[in-house]
């Protein structure tokens, strides 16, 4: 019963801020810079290890994070890009951040991932996770992975899920509000 | 009395809840399916890029195979056109030849019809098979999720068994920075009649298309 109360006064809430979500898109972005360790859109995109981006991953605190595993030449990623942007801009100011993990080639940064981010006007954080190791890090990230893109893990202090497949908008907002009330 | 009794139906509710979601969990988990370490692969026959139909029976003196799930559009997989190109060279003669299969449909993806496949093959000038899971139905019973993705098997009594699944090096991106070239290994531990001591490893892949 509580449940369904706590459901019920989420939908309403949700609703209420979906109608808001325009003007609201200044303060995702100042929120973004506040994150630590990460630059947003405009800036240029960091290229990290696994072992900095691993604490992206297992941040434990009152924000749900989406982190979607991605490259510029991948289809179904492009796809869906636009499905996790609206979560980021929807579902911003209830705590719930998108990160877009790049693995497109290092070498290719600056000539294709950079310009493409530029051109979509990508308001999501971005970073290339530039290391080699894949099968030490693929398995760190969810165990169930085989290491195929599109990838996307969901998670808050209390749930963690992993999916390995490709999203429309409903289908990734279902995933998020799932955990959200979990 | 009256609570203890909300408390067992609460508690009986919540049992059936925690029961409903571990088997719908359980189903779920069988559906990832495919090829184990120590499984025996099924019969493979199909159309090469030139234009017949090969089996893995058409090749007797082999010792096994690198079966690669590989195709002409995915990055990744044209990053690794090289090295699978280098591993047959090397154990083709060896006893272990290189099997391409491109399992994409080219419905979904148009970059991986049969006669660019055909294009692709002789830019590269592939002397291993290059063939084309019509339908898409070998690589499922793999379950190989991405390309590349590489299996290794071993003849054992007329079966084609799996000894190794993954990636054919640690770096994907760059062949330059290899550290650790897991296929020519595992390859080379089945020649010396060794136990493979990586027998399964992960990479970054493009999915498979359908």
């Amino acid at each position: 019963m509580n449940k369904i109360i706590i459901g019920t006064v989420f939908f309403l809430f949700m609703s209420c801020g979906e109608k808001k979500s325009e003007s609201s898109q200044i303060e995702i972005i100042s929120i973004s810079e506040n994150d630590i360790s990460i630059t947003t859109s405009g800036e240029k995109i960091p290229s990290i290890d696994f072992e900095t981006l691993q604490p992206l991953l297992n941040k434990y605190n009152d924000t749900t994070y989406v982190v979607n595993f991605w490259a510029t030449w991948c289809k179904p990623c492009i796809k869906e890009l636009p499905a996790f942007e609206k979560l980021n801009t929807d579902y911003g100011q209830k705590k719930v951040k998108v990160l877009l993990v790049s693995l497109d080639f290092p070498k290719q940064l600056e000539s294709q991932v950079i310009p493409f981010i530029e051109k979509l006007n990508i308001t999501s954080q971005v970073v290339l996770l530039n290391d080699p190791d894949a099968n030490s890090w693929i398995p760190k990230v969810d165990t169930s992975w085989t290491g195929a893109i599109p990838a996307t893990l969901i998670y808050n202090a209390l749930n963690r899920k992993f999916y390995e497949r490709s999203f429309t908008y409903n289908d990734l907002e279902n995933e998020l509000i799932s955990i959200l009330n979990n | 009395m009256k609570t203890k009794r909300i408390f067992a139906v609460l508690f009986l509710l919540a049992f059936t809840a925690f029961a409903i979601s571990g088997f719908i969990k359980e189903e779920n988990d069988f559906t990832v399916k495919g090829y184990k370490i120590g499984d025996e692969i099924t019969a493979i026959n199909l159309m090469n890029v030139d234009g017949t139909m090969t089996s893995l029976t058409d090749f007797q003196d082999a010792l096994g195979f690198i079966i690669i799930f590989t195709c002409n559009t995915c990055p990744y997989a044209v990053a690794n056109e090289d090295r699978i190109i280098a591993l047959n060279d090397h154990f083709g003669s060896k006893g272990y030849p290189v099997i391409a299969i491109n399992p994409n449909n080219p419905k979904a993806k148009p970059g991986d019809s049969f006669k660019l496949m055909q294009k692709r093959a002789k830019e590269k000038g592939f002397a291993f098979p290059y063939l084309f899971d019509e339908g898409q139905k070998i690589y499922p019973q793999f379950g190989a999720t991405k390309t590349p993705h590489t299996y290794i098997v071993q003849k054992e009594n007329g079966k084609n068994i799996v000894k190794y699944i993954g990636a054919i090096d640690d770096n994907v991106r760059d062949a330059s920075a290899v550290n650790e070239h897991f296929v020519a290994n595992a390859v080379n531990e089945l020649l010396a009649g060794k136990e493979i001591t990586v027998k399964e490893t992960k990479a970054i892949g493009c999915s498979i298309k359908v």
